[in-house]
């Protein structure tokens, strides 16, 4: 049978009770967030089997670094893996590279990345919420995330000149300092922004509609979770209690407050769409607590360059070296020969790893479902293809 | 955290095992790593996910690796134990001719698509894996791309793929 033919593909006709049909979702539909395509078999509506099929966005993110002349060559493609949390894809390989050479980084500097990782959390929930919303019908809630998601857009635009893909950090320090009124804006954006959590509440977590549509759907239990190795708010969401910044910590992560939240079934079974999503919607208040904290102890003077090093080379070694990013654990491999270029990179995206347990999650919901647990997994495509 | 070295995690598994050696290697920096014979590789992961004292339950990343100065590939796996919170690495190697390693694909559910990858990208073959294909690259693409000495094709399905000579 040819599945790559766009049309529907009927296998049994005529037999009462069985309407077996094998149908492509995507590449090109609204709720695969990008180009993905699902290969789905379907009994009526139930779903009986999902192959996934990736590759759309694959723009050989490996070989370039290894292709590269030189190490910070490679951070503008970390911005382009997971395009909205461009910050948190650099922290790691920046981090990874400073633990590589042994580089002091100045505790501004660390300050700074801290604070900027979280915006960009914060901001990537706000995308990956809304959009979660819009995938179910509801399209207001949509709205009122991206326009607090501009404001911290705004911020980083001013300060390192672009509103998406940043270039921002560099091996050592960062590529400038913050904007003069940093400070200010980030302390009036985390005043502005805690109402905004409890609206959307209002709006969309506890909107009966939205409830009926994701609670008991997807549900993925904690064992299963872990054995697909996943991490990040989908892990957390089935109970496990597993963060890198509490875990393993990195960075500074170490020297502030803030919780785990994990998901409990609140109004349906532990490890569903819902809690996946709640999830991500507490955890912007954990990170708005982390910026408060940072911005009051921050220091005032430095030079966020000063570490900068004139030349990468790495001694001969590996390492593999992780972060916490909006979607999980973000891990990079890389092999050093003590040439100026990597000899291997690999970048392990979390998205990835959840897109594969996508079949042992859905089989069995109706399809209309799949949308819901597609979006709650919030997966981006350029991070899973790289 | 780490309350246990990577020497003493090679201890439990030659005991548990009966293994005569486990060899530890390292580079200059970095992180050091157990080198495992193929067909080590699953006794020492089973044990590595059941043992009380390890209890690997995650694995976090599995990566192919081209040596063409020995003519080997190889895989990386990296572990980790989110009970115990410990972190260990494992590498196998295998001659290019005869490139096949058991696939760990019943032990961390994970390893299927990571597999495949590693599969696409430098072509080493997992044995017992339930869907051996192609994963990020299109199903007859030629050549396996971070190979050390990959020459790309020079056109896929009458598309050109190399644009050099415009540069």
């Amino acid at each position: 049978m040819n599945t790559n033919k766009p049309e529907l593909v009927i296998k049994e006709l005529g037999q009462p009770g069985k309407r077996e049909m094998t149908i492509n979702m995507g590449p090109q539909h609204p709720s695969t967030h990008g180009v993905l395509r699902l290969e789905l078999d379907l009994d009526g509506e139930l779903i009986t089997a999902v192959r996934p099929h990736i590759g759309y966005l694959h723009r050989c993110f490996e070989k370039y670094a290894e292709q590269m002349d030189d190490y910070s060559k490679v951070i503008p493609y970390t911005d382009r893996m997971d395009y909205v949390s461009a910050m948190n894809q650099e922290h790691g390989y920046v981090i990874a590279l400073e633990k590589m050479l042994e580089i002091e980084v100045p505790v501004k500097v660390e300050y700074i990345r801290v604070i900027v990782a979280e915006l960009q959390r914060i901001a990537s929930h706000l995308l990956g919420i809304g959009a979660f919303g819009l995938d179910l019908g509801a399209f207001t809630p949509f709205l009122y995330c991206f326009i607090e998601r501009e404001k911290i857009l705004d911020i980083f635009e001013k300060s390192s000149g672009a509103r998406l893909l940043y270039n921002y950090m560099a091996v050592g320090g960062l590529m400038r300092d913050v904007h003069s009124d940093f400070r200010k804006d980030t302390s009036e954006f985390v005043k502005t922004f805690r109402p905004k959590i409890k609206e959307l509440n209002d709006l969309l977590s506890y909107n009966r509609i939205f409830i009926d549509r994701t609670a008991n759907i997807g549900v993925l239990p904690v064992d299963v979770a872990l054995n697909f190795g996943a991490s990040g708010p989908v892990l957390r969401g089935s109970g496990y209690k597993w963060d890198l910044r509490k875990n393993d910590p990195y960075s500074i992560y170490d020297r502030f407050e803030f919780d785990i939240p994990v998901g409990s079934g609140e109004v349906g079974t532990l490890g569903d769409c819902w809690d996946r999503y709640i999830v991500r919607v507490r955890e912007m208040e954990e990170s708005l607590k982390i910026i408060e904290q940072a911005v009051d102890t921050m220091p005032e003077t430095g030079d966020v360059t000063e570490a900068i090093p004139k030349r990468i080379r790495p001694k001969d070694g590996e390492v593999y070296v992780r972060s916490e990013t909006p979607r999980g654990e973000l891990g990079y491999y890389i092999i050093s020969d003590k040439s100026a270029s990597a000899y291997r990179v690999k970048a392990r995206a979390p998205s990835f790893v959840h897109l594969s347990m996508l079949p042992a999650i859905s089989v069995g919901s109706l399809i209309a479902d799949m949308v819901a647990i597609v979006g709650s997994i919030d997966i981006v495509l350029g991070e899973v293809d790289r | 955290m780490n309350n246990k070295t990577i020497e003493d995690i090679a201890e439990v598994l030659k005991e548990t095992l009966g293994l005569d050696e486990l060899t530890i290697e390292g580079g200059t920096i970095g992180e050091k790593w157990l080198r495992l014979k193929p067909e080590e590789l699953l006794p020492v992961c089973k044990t590595l996910r059941d043992e009380s004292g390890l209890r690997f339950d995650m694995l976090m990343c599995l990566s192919g690796v081209h040596y063409p100065a020995e003519n080997e590939l190889g895989v990386t796996y990296h572990l980790n134990s989110t009970k115990l919170n410990l972190k260990v690495t494992l590498k196998v190697r295998v001659p290019e001719e005869k490139a096949v390693i058991p696939s760990v694909e019943s032990i961390w559910k994970t390893a299927d698509w990571h597999e495949r990858e590693a599969y696409d990208m430098i072509g080493v073959t997992f044995a017992n894996h339930p869907n051996m294909q192609r994963i990020l690259c299109p199903d007859d693409w030629e050549g396996f791309p971070l190979r050390k000495d990959y020459v790309q094709q020079e056109t896929y399905q009458g598309i050109t793929t190399r644009y050099d000579e415009y540069e």
